[in-house]
């Protein structure tokens, strides 16, 4: 790769890489796994002028269960999240996501944190982290903030996040019965469209449907009109397939470009979420006793 | 006891001897070669896809730290020629950079020499060039009206080639065109099936981007040129020839090379650039190109349109065939772009013995990145063509497409069989491997599972393709390079071998196979045998690597240089040991009397002894080193057929491969293994073909697919498990018997993918769905409006 000079310095805790963020003022910029970064500094269409490395700051890595909810450090790499057994275990659908990242290098160096804060509108994490109704935990010169998920991601490669700040974990509230399906793009293998579902369900009931959807649009959305659509309704495949089929129909400016047009994105909208859900409503009958 | 016999290895599996080092890094590429004083190129290159330069401005460049130099293609016009051709059809003139007029993104303007890469690339992004914007023309058949633009002033309508006709009844200089024949097959037919069919542009997109080092001495006038190409033989040549040297004075390298598919064959501007400027500027430089650019600069492949037509008898008997083809060159004829869709035309005959054939030929000027060889090169084309519209018949006569491919075949009897295309096949049994390939896949089976799971709702369907393809590219009469190979063999004094070879392997394993053929003709271990290459400095003399020619032309001149060393060992170990020549055998490292291993000399010990002939014998040379070189009577035509099963999911229009099932006849084989190797990489760009491959433009000529994010090639998890197996049909053309197959698996694949598509959709009365089938096309003939 040739990008344009820059100099490159390593953090050591959070603490330090805010410091390094503020000496370095605009020009500086953290540097995660360097997937969606670098790709950019390749084609010279992000030329910082200082990196700051995070990758390998202790307390930003690992998946922790705490109170009820799991944290998941922004460094941690997909891979990680892929291969989690308390992830597998308790909240499959976001090692499910992970696991559907590009490729195995991209999984060995791509973070949550990066994922999050570059934003990409086919991007896979975002849609779950909606659907679960995450939040986003920050740090900035400011001290520490909270975002929730459906206000964190505003719009294309735009996200409740200032250039001086740091995400240092993703905080949900775990569930079993949640599924995430995507349409791949065949060359980068992000989300043509993605769909993440979760469901409560309750005696044969779903009582609250929430599905985030990647890829369509230009960042990742809530699904209410389905989510209401579905909420009392029996939680039969068949009924989560006719509330979902027409998912897309009533999408705005719908994405389109050279590996899809927008009627096929939208009418991938309803196929995905079915197919999310379908997922879901499965695990909800294997936890049921 | 007596040592175990060494085994033959000629016909074994032998693993690849390249491997181990190149896995492991060890490898030397352009981008390794380091020498002192070393300087970098970089090239600025247009942006826009068609305009005139009004102005370049190169002060900011050349004032920055580390930059020695910034020529822009007016300076560089001053002392290099136009890029030389190497086709007969006219061609605009094209200059390495741009002097005054840009016709592609990607087409290089300017060129810094600084002392480092990055300081080379900053300085390239330094230059202001102000272009006065012209319309582009990406469509060729836009283009062929002449508007909106004109691309190269001599070529009226952008046609680089207007027409040219051949088949039945064009006399051999092409000026005389007799349709009676064709016309009456027409007017005789029951059926008519017609299709308009694209031949998408593809990227070859090898592992190793290209890169050039070149190293001009001026105390001894001579020039050193490492480049990752495919031919370092006609690399001299014309560097030699741009530069007013002789081929003596140049002495051009191809390291390790990964991966060429064609692309490599071509002498490219940066070659002739950094060459130039290495002389001119007395300094070693270096340019290696980067990804993008290998996306914007590297020559394409494919592109072309055919209108084909075949008319039949009701009882599937193939009249008469018409292909009009229209190829889209890109915006300037490189060293065989013009050349290549003739060799579609070549093989428009297919594996059938069809009566009367009418090709055309035009080929039009487009605002995009030139067109040359890619893996296949012509011949996959008109196996996509001819098959695409054996599959159209058919279907249309509701026959097995098995069956109709039977009735058609040129009968295995007929071999060397005359097309009506002028090709000459050497010796073929069509029939043979339809049938393996059609036990292999179980046929009848598949089309009960297809039947079956289509009952269930679910869209399956079956393709089958045949090909015969023209390899061993020779004889000179077909090539301006001449169309031979060399090889020299020299036993050296301690008995080892070392071989040289004017084939230029780049992952074709050729110091493998041709390591074993040494060490059967020689009774040596393998590991005794060194194959060089890629070098004229060590190998005298060449051609190079394409048209899957190594084997049936290098490794058959390597064959008969081997020979005469042999007879002149024979004749020193005869000396030596009393005996009469013609009773020695060479087995097991030794060279004995027959009936009597006991009675002989070890390799070593007759190597020794012809290198210090004491006594010499009488009439005999001193030394053990002879070369040959090979021209073969013809091409060989390699065939086989290619049987595919694929499942479209109804929701998504996305399309599974569950099986590809191939029986390839590439005549005899030196190493299986490498075969299926050669054979597994070509299946692997088919399907990506046929599925996930293009390189698509904007209606302004900016590229969409300039990167890997967007330009899918195939991964290992994309394909099924092949199911590969191979007839033996021998060439009568060399003495190996051998026909050639880097290029094979890309033929058959293609064409019985997307039929295989069009039958899992033929319930919506979809006919031919042109290449690559994405996923959106399908969803769109399943959902038919539905939006
Ligand atoms: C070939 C390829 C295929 C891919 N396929 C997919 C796919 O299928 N699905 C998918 O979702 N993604 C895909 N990606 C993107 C990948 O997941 C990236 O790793 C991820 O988007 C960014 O994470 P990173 O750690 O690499 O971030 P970096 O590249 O290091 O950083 C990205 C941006 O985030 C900022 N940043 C990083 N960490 C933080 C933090 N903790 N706080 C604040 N800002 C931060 C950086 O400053 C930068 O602006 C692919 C990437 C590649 C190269």
């Amino acid at each position: 790769m040739i990008p344009s000079a820059f100099d490159y310095e390593r953090a050591t805790s959070v603490d330090d890489a805010l410091a390094r963020l503020a000496a370095r003022g605009g020009a500086g910029k953290l540097i995660a796994g360097g997937h969606s970064l670098v790709p950019l500094m390749k084609l010279r269409l992000n030329e910082p002028g200082a990196l700051i490395d995070i990758a390998r700051i202790p307390e930003l890595s690992g998946i922790r269960g705490q109170d009820g909810g799991i944290e998941i450090g922004a460094a941690t790499v997909h891979h990680a999240v892929a291969t989690s057994d308390l992830l597998r275990a308790r909240c499959p659908v976001i090692a499910e996501t992970a696991a559907t990242i590009g490729d195995p290098q991209v999984r060995n160096r791509g973070t949550l944190g990066g994922s999050v804060a570059h934003a990409d509108p086919a991007s896979d994490y975002p849609a779950t982290l909606l659907a679960l109704d995450a939040e986003i935990r920050i740090q900035g010169p400011g001290g520490t903030r909270t975002v929730a998920a459906r206000d964190f991601f505003q719009d294309l490669f735009t996200v409740d996040l200032a250039g001086d700040e740091l995400i240092t974990a993703v905080r949900f509230t775990p569930t079993r019965t949640a599924a995430y399906a995507k349409l791949y793009q065949r060359a980068s293998r992000f989300a043509i469209v993605g769909v993440a579902a979760a469901l409560d369900v309750d005696g044969g009931t779903i009582r609250r449907a929430r599905l985030g959807l990647t890829g369509a649009l230009s960042h990742a959305v809530r699904l209410t009109a389905v989510e209401d659509a579905l909420a009392g309704r029996p939680a039969t495949a068949d009924g989560v397939a006719a509330a979902a089929a027409r998912a897309g129909d009533g999408l705005n400016d719908v994405n389109a470009d050279i590996h899809a047009g927008a009627d096929y994105r939208r009418a991938m909208v309803g196929v995905f979420a079915q197919r999310a859900l379908k997922a879901a409503l499965a695990r909800s009958q294997e936890s049921a006793p | 006891m007596a040592a175990p016999v060494l085994p033959k290895l000629v016909g074994q599996r032998v693993k690849r001897r390249e491997d181990p080092r190149l896995i492991q890094g060890l490898g030397t590429y352009v981008d390794d070669v380091k020498i002192v004083g070393l300087r970098h190129a970089a090239f600025k290159r247009s942006d826009v896809a068609h305009g005139r330069i009004r102005s370049i401005d190169t002060a900011a460049a050349e004032a920055m730290d580390g930059v020695e130099a910034v020529f822009t293609g007016a300076q560089i016009a001053e002392f290099l020629d136009p890029m030389p051709i190497g086709t007969p059809f006219p061609s605009p003139e094209h200059r390495a950079v741009a002097t005054d007029v840009v016709r592609y993104v990607g087409e290089p303007v300017a060129v810094v020499v600084a002392a480092g890469r990055y300081a080379a690339r900053d300085a390239a992004d330094a230059i202001v060039v102000d272009y006065d914007t012209r319309p582009a023309v990406v469509d060729p058949e836009v283009a062929m009206t002449g508007h909106p633009t004109v691309i190269h002033a001599d070529f009226d309508n952008n046609l680089a080639v207007p027409l040219v006709p051949s088949g039945t009844g064009v006399s051999p200089d092409g000026k005389t065109v007799d349709d009676t024949a064709v016309d009456r097959a027409f007017a005789d037919a029951d059926v008519v099936v017609s299709q308009r069919m694209v031949n998408q542009r593809l990227a070859p997109t090898a592992m190793e981007p290209r890169g050039v080092v070149a190293h001009y001495e001026r105390g001894k006038d001579t020039m050193t040129i490492w480049s990752s190409t495919q031919n370092p033989h006609i690399l001299r040549t014309f560097i030699a020839l741009l530069n007013g040297m002789g081929e003596d004075q140049v002495r051009a390298i191809a390291p390790e090379v990964g991966g060429g598919f064609g692309a490599k064959i071509n002498i490219y501007g940066e070659e002739y650039v950094v060459a130039s400027l290495s002389r001119r500027l007395g300094l070693p430089l270096k340019w290696t190109e980067d990804r993008s650019e290998a996306f914007l600069a590297t020559i394409h492949g494919r592109d072309i349109i055919g209108y084909i037509d075949v008319a039949a008898t009701r009882d599937g008997k193939v009249l008469g065939l018409k292909l009009r083809l229209i190829a889209d060159v890109g915006a300037y004829n490189m060293l065989l772009t013009a050349a290549i869709p003739t060799l579609t035309m070549l093989m428009a005959n297919a594996t059938y013995d069809i009566p009367a054939i009418r090709t055309t030929l035009t080929e039009v000027f487009t605002n995009k990145t030139p067109t040359d060889a890619y893996r296949g090169a012509g011949r996959p084309e008109a196996t996509y063509f001819v098959e695409r519209g054996m599959d159209m018949l058919a279907r249309r006569l509701g026959m097995d497409p098995a069956e109709l491919r039977r009735r058609n075949f040129i009968p295995a009897d007929r071999f060397p069989y005359a097309t009506q295309m002028g090709a000459v096949y050497d010796s073929g049994d069509y029939a043979k491997a339809l049938d393996r390939a059609l036990a292999n896949a179980g046929w009848r089976e598949l089309q009960r599972q297809r039947d079956a799971a289509r009952a269930e709702g679910r869209l399956v369907g079956l393709g089958l393709a045949m090909y015969v393809e023209v390899c061993g590219l020779g004889p000179s009469a077909s090539l301006p390079t001449g169309g031979w190979e060399h090889a020299q063999v020299t036993i050296e004094r301690d008995g080892r071998i070392s071989a040289t070879t004017g084939a230029s392997p780049h992952g074709q394993g050729n110091e493998t196979t041709f390591a074993q053929m040494l060490a059967d003709q020689f009774g040596v271990p393998l590991e005794h045998v060194r194959i060089l290459h890629g070098d004229t400095g060590v190998v005298k003399q060449g051609i190079g690597t394409f048209g899957s020619r190594s084997q049936a032309v290098g490794g058959t001149a390597l064959h008969l240089a081997g020979t005469k060393v042999r007879e002149k060992m024979a004749k020193f170990a005869a000396a030596l040991l009393e005996a009469h020549e013609e009773d020695l055998v060479f087995e097991d490292g030794r060279i004995s009397v027959q009936g009597a291993p006991d009675a002989g000399k070890t390799f070593a010990e007759v190597a020794a002894y012809a290198y210090v002939p004491v006594p010499l014998p009488a009439g005999l040379d001193p030394g053990l080193s002879e070369e040959a070189f090979f021209e073969p009577a013809n091409n060989t035509y390699p065939f086989g057929c290619h049987i595919s099963m694929v499942e479209v999911d109804r929701d998504t229009g996305e399309l599974a491969l569950l099986r590809l099932v191939a029986v390839d006849d590439a005549g005899n084989l030196i190493n299986p293994l490498i075969v299926e190797g050669q054979i597994h990489g070509g299946l692997a760009q088919g399907i990506g073909q046929a599925m996930i491959e293009e390189v698509r433009y904007g209606a302004d000529g900016q590229p969409l697919t300039g990167s890997f994010m967007d330009y899918a090639i195939p991964r290992a998890a994309d394909l099924p498990r092949f199911e590969l197996d191979a007839t033996v049909t021998p060439t009568p053309v060399n003495p190996l018997g051998a026909k050639g197959v880097g290029e094979a698996g890309t033929l058959g694949s293609t064409p019985c993918i997307v039929s295989a598509a069009v039958d899992a959709l033929s319930g919506f009365g979809v006919t031919h769905i042109d290449m690559m089938l994405r996923p959106e096309k399908l969803w769109r003939i399943i959902h038919g409006g539905q939006a």
